[in-house]
């Protein structure tokens, strides 16, 4: 089948987005639209004395200047985190209050003070400027690992010493004692660097308050509509749900930053209610590197021990999460229970143990980013087995294979049971397509050009499809993390498909119709995909976490089933034949074994027609359905990276870079090259490019593109993909995933390539040219020493 | 953006008039910086006075020995211009790996020295060919013209009309860019001219571009890359940030200054 699962079809989508047809939330105007302008705090840390906007009220244009106290007033909530994480000793996390517009004290650089609505931009920016805002600057703490210490600045009252919440998972006595009898250990110090989302499209909103109807609507830049809409209700008391439309069009691209409900959609809203205008404000991109949360900041020691053989006894872990000036909406689930449950990686490990600290700073506030703590967690672990390898003398294909997990299910340490994998295979397969044998060779050539050669693994697992809702419920989460879907046929036989999923980048309105395609056999043209508005899809948890296969497709096969037995149904009664006779292919309903049969739009039309249906069943042919998935979905794989050193400059060239994964069913390998492809080049920007830094102040130097460096095509090399996969057990079509594994699988197979080549595993990520020269200085000074 | 008053100057002179006219005036070449510094409202000139259709100030020639190139010349058209490539073609190199294509469309060469941005490849090539600075007003050695980060030695109102450069008997260019910006972390200028061996670095000094004076008397002992081995650059006079220590930068400008030599 030429559209079906597995089929390349062109994505439907791109016609629109490649012509510049897009329709974005910025594209929407409104009339009688205003625009809103925000004072942002200087600082990174000072108690708000007093706000004067009376020049800025003066100023043309300006219909209206709003701050927190009178945000509080109107009984607008605080920002919460959704996911509640509690402390070893059984307390809850300490989560300090977050208005949108801040009341009394700013807690970063670019924290929100007030708003100027206005009836243009330059208007509303101008008298932003003009605001008067005294602030008492208070002292200020950036890292994680200074703001625990005694007599850090404290950030909330609720926190003392910064700390959210102390939390563990594993027995640490048993591993303390593995480790103690291991006959060899391998420690690292490692930190897992920050980094800013930058999604092409930046945030953006519009919010139009109907007082005649009592009614808002709110077109904003969502990767979940629906869980905004429930937020901004339940917790921000914005409106009922019925009284609040939130449309996510367009989106051109989130990584989870887009997941969050931010200040500014909220008060888009309110202050569309107070002006009666409808409001707009969309993210500058120097707004967006200040306030989009960020991804990762961990600081991480973790020691790993072997007994003689190789096999791996235990892994200890300790990790400091800084999370920024304020607690963001999965904040706490990131480190947690999207990290710490992956450190058994592919590796049979009785004894793990982690324990995390999550620490307030002076940052912005730090979230999900792709691959959301399963990038943190390989990367400790493929450095770590890296890094052991080459301490006990073995090699690092061979130290893995000794350690994989070779049978299914397979219960962790650490909570997660893994439902099936063949890592070995994985290995073997990229081994092949890197010439792994032929490596020794490519580096004495490399030599003889002044060049330092290596080559590094990475084996990683995550855990996605996320998630089946009374696990994660046990777990803290305060949502449930099913899909749903409807299916509607109409009476010439076209199909609708509703999906509580959000596509921006991922190509649903492709590969969703694929599965109907497939199922039906009828053509992709007649098959449309609608999402992102909350007056037309009932409900949905939204696209993150790689969920939209495993859990959103899933939901609509469960609702393709009930379509079909209608089908069945209507077909059996107007053939006369039995419903077990009769099949679905190429676009017709028959009766095996017969020539009877019906054309597809021939059932949708009898389905509303309702002139001759079976006893008692129900004209229309629609069909809806929640899928709450059973487990996890474990996507996995070996990366091997390949990097030349110029040992003058400290440049790396990623001169080879294979990856073979398993992500379950594929329905479209070109969509899921494209993913990896992308997942690959974010997850080499983190390791070589990419680094957020605030100075001693708080005030963020990688501000602009001038100094935050994003990956260019010309920085990554042309990937080897490769697939080798194993059907997922846990949802109808066997899906696992794709949308971040790149991200989190690539990151330390570069860093194990370098460190491999210039033979000095201290080396943190970015790994710059100035970083690498200055290893690779250091460990010429060792090698001379010696 | 701040408000501002457009100027379309026809001649230099008129440009000259209407800034002396206005009360805080900018002049606007290719507007690589001025303009996103205007958008991030760092600047807020009254009155904007717009260099680039002044004809006077465009072309590029060859006369004997010197090649000068008009202000409003773009980086583009320096990169891709026969004379330019036929006479100096290290600084044809050089002008092909400012920014990007859309920078090099638009900058200019008079508004980069202009600006004199420490991390800007055009004054490693003025001050290492030894150009001399053309202004509406007077002529300057490239020496007196760049003083420091972003100060020039030109006066209120000035504006550069063209830059002539002697042609060296040979000269190359090589640059280490920031990862980010692609601005120069360390580029050198090396010349072999009628006035000596030159070498001018870019991008690495705490103090804007500089000659290297160490390296110019080992080169002009033995011009060979072996020549530069012994010399070292002190890092107390580089600058350090998020992109490079002060060491890392020293190092660069000798490995820069050695390419250089190489293809030179």
């Amino acid at each position: 089948m030429s559209e079906g699962i597995g089929a390349r079809v062109l994505r439907k989508e791109d016609k629109r987005f490649v012509t510049g047809k897009g329709k974005y939330t910025d594209d929407i105007k409104m009339e009688n639209q205003a625009y809103a302008a925000f004072v942002r705090s200087p600082h990174a840390h000072a108690k708000v004395i007093s706000i004067n906007s009376d020049a800025a009220k003066a100023m043309p244009g300006v219909e209206a200047v709003l701050t927190g106290p009178e945000l509080v007033a109107d009984g607008i909530g605080n920002i919460i985190c959704g996911w509640a994480v509690s402390s070893k000793d059984g307390s809850p996390m300490n989560m300090g209050a977050w208005s949108a517009l801040a009341t009394d004290t700013v807690r970063y650089v670019g924290d929100a003070v007030a708003v100027v609505i206005a009836d243009s931009i330059a208007e509303a920016e101008a008298a932003a400027e003009a605001v008067e805002v005294t602030y008492e600057e208070l002292p200020v703490v950036v890292g994680s690992v200074e703001a625990l210490a005694d007599g850090a600045p404290q950030l909330h009252e609720c926190a003392p010493n910064n700390l959210i919440f102390d939390w563990e998972i594993g027995e640490e006595a048993a591993t303390d004692a593995a480790l103690a009898a291991a006959a060899h250990t391998t420690t690292l110090d490692i930190v897992n660097n920050r980094l800013s989302p930058n999604a092409m499209e930046p945030r953006a909103a519009i919010a139009t308050y109907d007082e005649a109807e009592d009614h808002y609507t709110l077109y904003t830049t969502s990767q979940n509509p629906h869980v905004a809409r429930l937020v901004l209700s339940a917790f921000y008391n914005v409106a009922p749900e019925n009284k609040l439309r939130v449309i996510a069009p367009d989106v051109g691209g989130g990584f989870g930053s887009k997941i969050y409900i931010y200040p500014e959609e909220i008060v888009c809203l309110w202050a569309s209610m107070k002006t009666d205008r409808s409001v707009k404000w969309t993210s500058s991109r120097a707004e967006a590197f200040l306030t989009d949360a960020h991804g990762r900041d961990h600081v991480t020691t973790a020691t790993m021990g072997f007994d003689e053989g190789g096999k791996i006894v235990g892994l200890k872990v300790d990790t400091k999460a800084n999370l920024g000036a304020y607690m963001s909406l999965f904040s706490s689930a990131t480190p947690t229970y999207l990290y710490a449950t992956l450190l058994s990686g592919q590796y049979n490990i009785e004894n793990v143990y982690c324990n995390v600290k999550a620490v307030y700073t002076n940052t912005v506030p730090v979230d999900a980013y792709r691959g959301a703590g399963r990038p943190e967690a390989s990367y400790v672990m493929e450095r770590l087995m890296e890094t052991a390898a080459r301490e006990m003398g073995m090699s690092p294909a061979e130290l893995r294979l000794k350690n994989f997990i070779t049978e299914f299910p397979h219960q962790t340490p650490v909570i997660m049971a893994y439902d099936s994998g063949d890592f070995a295979a994985n290995q073997k397969q990229a081994m092949e397509a890197a010439d792994y044998a032929g490596f020794e060779a490519r580096r004495t050539e490399a030599a003889k050009r002044g060049k330092l050669r290596g080559i590094g693994f990475s084996n990683y697992i995550e855990a996605c499809g996320i998630a089946p809702s009374a696990a994660v419920g046990s777990l803290g989460a305060g949502v449930g993390l099913w899909e749903s879907a409807e299916v509607r046929v109409n009476a010439v036989g076209t199909i609708e498909i509703l999906t509580g999923s959000h596509s921006h980048g991922q190509g649903h309105e492709t590969t969703f119709a694929q599965v109907v395609a497939d199922r039906f056999g009828v053509p992709m043209d007649g098959i449309s995909v609608v999402h992102g508005d909350t007056d037309k899809v009932q409900m949905g948890m939204g696209t993150y976490g790689s969920r939209s296969g495993a859990v959103g497709m899933s939901a609509i096969v469960k609702a393709l089933d009930k379509v079909e037995a209608k089908v069945k149904k209507i077909a059996a009664h107007t053939l006369e034949a039995s419903e077990d006779d009769i099949v679905i292919e190429g676009g017709a309903v028959k009766v095996a074994g017969t020539d009877k049969q019906m054309l597809w739009h021939e059932v949708g039309l009898a389905a509303y027609l309702a002139h001759n249906l079976p006893e008692g069943m129900e004209p229309g042919l629609k069909e809806g359905a929640f899928y709450d998935p059973s487990n996890f979905t474990f996507p996995a794989g070996c990366y091997i990276c390949e990097v030349e050193v110029d040992p003058e400059t400290g440049v790396t060239e990623i001169v080879q870079f294979v990856a073979s994964d398993d992500f379950g069913t594929i329905v479209n390998p070109m969509i899921v090259e494209g993913q990896v492809h992308g997942g690959i080049g974010q997850g080499i920007g983190q390791a070589l490019l990419e680094g957020v830094v605030y100075d001693d102040a708080g005030q963020l130097l990688s501000g602009s593109y001038m100094d935050y460096t994003m990956p260019r095509a010309s920085d990554l090399p042309s990937f080897s993909v490769h697939h080798q996969s194993t059907v997922c057990p846990g949802n109808p079509m066997g899906m696992k995933g794709c949308g971040e594994a790149g991200a989190i699988g690539s990151p330390p197979a570069v860093i194990n390539a370098i460190t491999d080549a210039i033979g000095n595993n201290d080396l943190s990520m970015p790994a710059t040219p100035s970083k690498v020269w200055a290893a690779l200085q250091a460990a010429n000074a060792a090698s001379a020493a010696e | 953006m701040l408000e501002t008053t457009y100027h379309r100057a026809t001649s230099v002179a008129d440009a000259a008039q209407t800034a002396a006219k206005a009360e805080d005036a900018a002049y606007l070449a290719g507007g690589q910086t001025l303009l996103p510094t205007m958008k991030q409202r760092l600047a807020s000139p009254s009155d904007l006075i717009d260099l680039s259709r002044i004809a006077d100030m465009k072309g590029i020639s060859v006369e004997g020995s010197t090649l000068t190139i008009g202000a409003g010349t773009t980086h583009a058209e320096v990169a891709t211009s026969s004379d330019v490539n036929n006479a100096i073609p290290a600084l044809a190199a050089l002008a092909g790996n400012i920014g990007d294509p859309a920078v090099r469309a638009s900058g200019t060469l008079g508004g980069s020295i202009a600006n004199n941005d420490p991390a800007a490849d055009y004054p490693a090539a003025c001050l290492g060919l030894g150009a001399t600075i053309v202004t509406n007003t007077r002529e300057l050695p490239a020496e007196d013209f760049f003083e420091g980060l972003f100060e020039t030695a030109l006066e209120d109102g000035e504006i550069v009309t063209a830059v002539r450069f002697p042609v060296p008997s040979r000269a190359a260019y090589a640059k280490f860019p920031n990862p980010a910006s692609r601005y120069a972390m360390a580029g050198v200028m090396v010349a072999q001219t009628g006035d000596g061996v030159r070498v001018a670095v870019t991008g690495a000094g705490n103090d804007g571009v500089f000659r290297h004076e160490a390296m110019e008397a080992a080169l002009s002992a033995n011009w060979s890359a072996d020549a530069l081995a012994g010399v070292t650059t002190d890092a107390d006079d580089m600058l350090s940030d998020m992109h490079g220590s002060a060491e890392y930068r020293a190092h660069l400008v000798g490995v820069m200054a050695k390419r250089a030599v190489e293809s030179a």
